[in-house]
């Protein structure tokens, strides 16, 4: 009894408590979007992906950096080479210290860090928030429906209500899914704000889903390999289990008074 | 060699025989892998490869890690976004690394708990036990220490807050966190120190898991009965042990192949379960996490330090016999190094004259207790300190002090134990029924 009792106990321990400690804001509404990363099968939609570049680049890039992310990752969103060398050199400025000034980005640039009115740089904020919790703080939820940053930062810019006020100089803008309900930045996206070049609806929550999935592929662009990893040890470490059972077996039988095999 | 007795290495050609007199290696190497062992062992004796393993694997992760990490305030994160992202494996290497601490804890509980059930902390096994804790000790030190070096935000503040608990010890505690932290507050002194010593420790562990190894050599295992191996003569012993090779080895093999199949599905489908978001931040001294919260593994021991507040009266009466040198805060840290402590005691606390919780009927029910508060005690230390988590906190760690000094001793004068099979091979066969004459086990 206790030999299962523990070994259930063991993996228990190991997956429940994580990341609890985020919670708190109880009035905090994340809504759990499907996306089509998300579980062991699922991967990044690229085309998706590419909205949510344009998004990023039209509208979060003014305020936000993405400084850990290289641009010629950006062939990972399925452009070509050539593409990824026009889109640095015509989205973005670097300084270079070796001209001592600005020149247009290439693809061995990083995006560039923007902390020009103090918003915080977006490359890992993906992973840097969970959309889900509890209950009771076990992690349960996490565990069904993953860690939730890619959740969190969609309905973050899908939750204004609208409501404003001013506080101590500053307008904070009522939001849903913002820990405490009220956030500095104000609403960033409107509809058909981002004309996508296929046409693909571009609505507020349209949008927030498309970027929010793009900066979960800045976050973590290596997922797919990871999962595929993943597989490919899953998949050995079974067929080594198996082995091993038949040989222990095997090998046990004749000391418990079995027919050896 | 003293134990139980077996064959030991006879070099048979002449350069074995030239080896031998010179470096009797391969004797010593056959002596560990070929050394009885009982063979009524369970499924709870296969925790020992598994920690084995989780040392090896954190080393050789470790040490390519640290191929490419930077160990500085202004570089270090930036450091791990490079392996995550440029490093060939490298976000592999990373994940396994960071899980394979959690399995290394999972793992090192579960251990120390089969020891706590099947009494193997007692008599003649006492000094294997001591060393043991002694790795626990270093295993949370080392596991402390790697958590800082990705400079995040739960690494900074966690450090400063562990650090804090040396400043809690009276009079010269501010001394000792500033010479801990090579400074007044965690900075770069601090991130280059731990990093030294996170490369050091596992070492001094890796040196320690071979003289707890020797240490049980000598003695013979435990086994889920408690009986010893009769040693009086080797036909005897024979009856009750199997050979470690290859009985042992392939049971264990193969228990940890199952577990790493699990292990290696958090790593490739949910490596960051475990983790906490806010270590993606990069650290940052002037904001505060809303919760500063350790690593699971250490959040038992992270509740018991938590649970003594000032209006404990155990808290007060300290304070008031010892004219305030003891406050809240101290009390709380002398409470958690204590909680360790007691467990390290256990073999002295334990009066008990019968081994193994099988043959304890009331020793058994306060025993999963512990287990149970055990977990609540976890699920406590992640919990904000507020009411009613509070008083739980304080009910659940007097239980886990109640049970190392005051159950323990009562249970081994008033309980009545239950009838214990004379041999293991009386257990043994009771499982399996006896083993057919004729059948010799495989060479």
């Amino acid at each position: 009894m206790f030999k299962k009792l523990a070994i259930g106990a063991a993996f228990a321990i190991a997956l429940a408590p994580a990341a609890v400690s985020a919670a708190g804001g109880g009035e905090q509404h994340i809504e759990d979007f499907d996306f089509s990363f998300e579980g062991p099968f699922g991967a990044y939609d690229q085309n998706q992906l590419q909205r949510g570049l344009q998004i990023y680049t039209e509208v979060c890039a003014a305020c936000h950096g993405l400084k850990y992310v290289p641009l010629r990752d950006l062939t990972a969103l399925g452009y070509s080479e050539e593409e990824v060398i026009a889109y640095a050199a015509g989205s973005f400025e670097v300084f270079d210290p070796e001209l001592d000034d600005f020149r247009p980005a290439r693809p061995t640039d990083h995006f560039p860090a923007n902390d020009a009115v103090g918003a915080p740089d977006l490359s890992l904020m993906a992973k840097a928030r969970a959309g889900f919790h509890g209950p009771y703080g076990l992690g349960i939820n996490q565990l069904v429906k993953g860690m939730g940053g890619a959740e969190y930062i969609a309905s973050l810019l899908d939750g204004y209500t609208g409501k404003e006020k001013e506080e101590a100089g500053t307008i904070l803008y009522e939001n849903t899914a913002f820990p405490g309900g009220w956030i500095s930045m104000g609403p960033p996206l409107s509809d058909e704000q981002v004309e996508f070049a296929d046409g693909h609806e571009n609505t507020v929550e349209a949008m927030s889903q498309d970027v929010a999935a793009f900066l979960m592929w800045a976050a973590e662009p290596k997922m797919m390999d990871r999962k595929a990893s993943g597989f490919v040890g899953v998949l050995f470490l079974t067929i080594m289990s198996v082995l091993l059972y038949l040989v222990n077996k095997r090998l046990w039988a004749p000391v418990k008074g079995k027919k050896s095999v | 060699m003293s134990g139980i007795p077996h064959d030991h290495y006879e070099p048979k050609t002449n350069g074995e025989k030239w080896l031998n007199s010179r470096l009797p290696i391969v004797g010593l190497l056959y002596d560990t892998l070929m050394i009885p062992t009982p063979k009524n062992l369970n499924w709870m004796w296969i925790w020992g490869i598994v920690l084995t393993f989780c040392l090896a694997l954190q080393i050789v992760t470790g040490i390519v890690l640290v191929m490419h990490y930077t160990p500085h305030v202004d570089l270090a994160f930036a450091s791990v976004e490079h392996i995550m992202r440029n490093v060939n494996g490298g976000y592999m290497l990373r994940y396994l690394h960071m899980n394979g601490a959690s399995l290394f804890f999972v793992a090192v509980y579960i251990h120390i708990f089969r020891g706590l059930f099947y009494g193997s902390y007692k008599a003649p096994r006492e000094v294997t036990w001591i060393i043991g804790m002694l790795i626990y000790l270093m295993m949370m030190g080392t596991a402390f220490m790697g958590y800082v070096l990705p400079w995040g935000q739960m690494s900074f503040w966690g450090a400063t807050v562990i650090t804090g608990l040396f400043g809690a010890i009276p009079f010269v505690g501010e001394a000792i966190q500033t010479w801990l932290l090579g400074g007044p507050a965690v900075d770069n002194a601090t991130l280059n120190r731990f990093f030294s010593l996170h490369y050091l420790l596992p070492f001094i562990i890796a040196g320690l898991v071979i003289v707890h190894i020797w240490a049980f050599h000598t003695t013979g295992n435990n086994n889920p009965t408690g009986v010893e191996v009769r040693r009086t003569s080797k036909a005897e012993a024979e009856k009750d042990t199997l050979p470690f090779w290859p009985y042992f080895v392939i049971k264990d093999l193969f228990a940890l192949a199952v577990i790493l199949v699990v292990f290696w599905a958090i790593v490739g489908f949910m490596p960051n379960y475990l983790g906490h978001p806010d270590n993606y931040i990069e650290a940052n001294p002037l904001v505060t996490p809303a919760h500063i919260v350790p690593e699971w593994y250490f959040l038992p021991f992270y509740a018991i330090l938590r649970a003594f507040t000032s209006e404990v009266w155990v808290v007060q009466f300290a304070s008031f016999i010892t004219g305030g040198i003891i406050d809240a805060k101290f009390f709380g840290v002398l409470a958690m190094f204590g909680a360790i402590l007691a467990m390290a005691l256990a073999p002295w606390l334990d009066t008990s004259t019968v081994r193994s919780g099988k043959y304890r009927p009331m020793f058994k029910w306060w025993f999963y207790l512990l287990v149970i508060d055990f977990f609540a005690l976890m699920w406590l230390g992640a919990m904000p300190a507020e009411e009613p988590y509070a008083t739980f906190s304080l009910i659940a760690s007097a239980y886990w002090f109640a049970y190392f000094f005051v159950i323990l001793p009562i249970l081994g004068v008033i309980e009545k134990p239950d009838a214990q099979p004379e041999t293991i091979e009386e257990d043994f066969n009771a499982h399996y029924g006896k083993a057919d004459a004729d059948a010799t086990p495989a060479e």
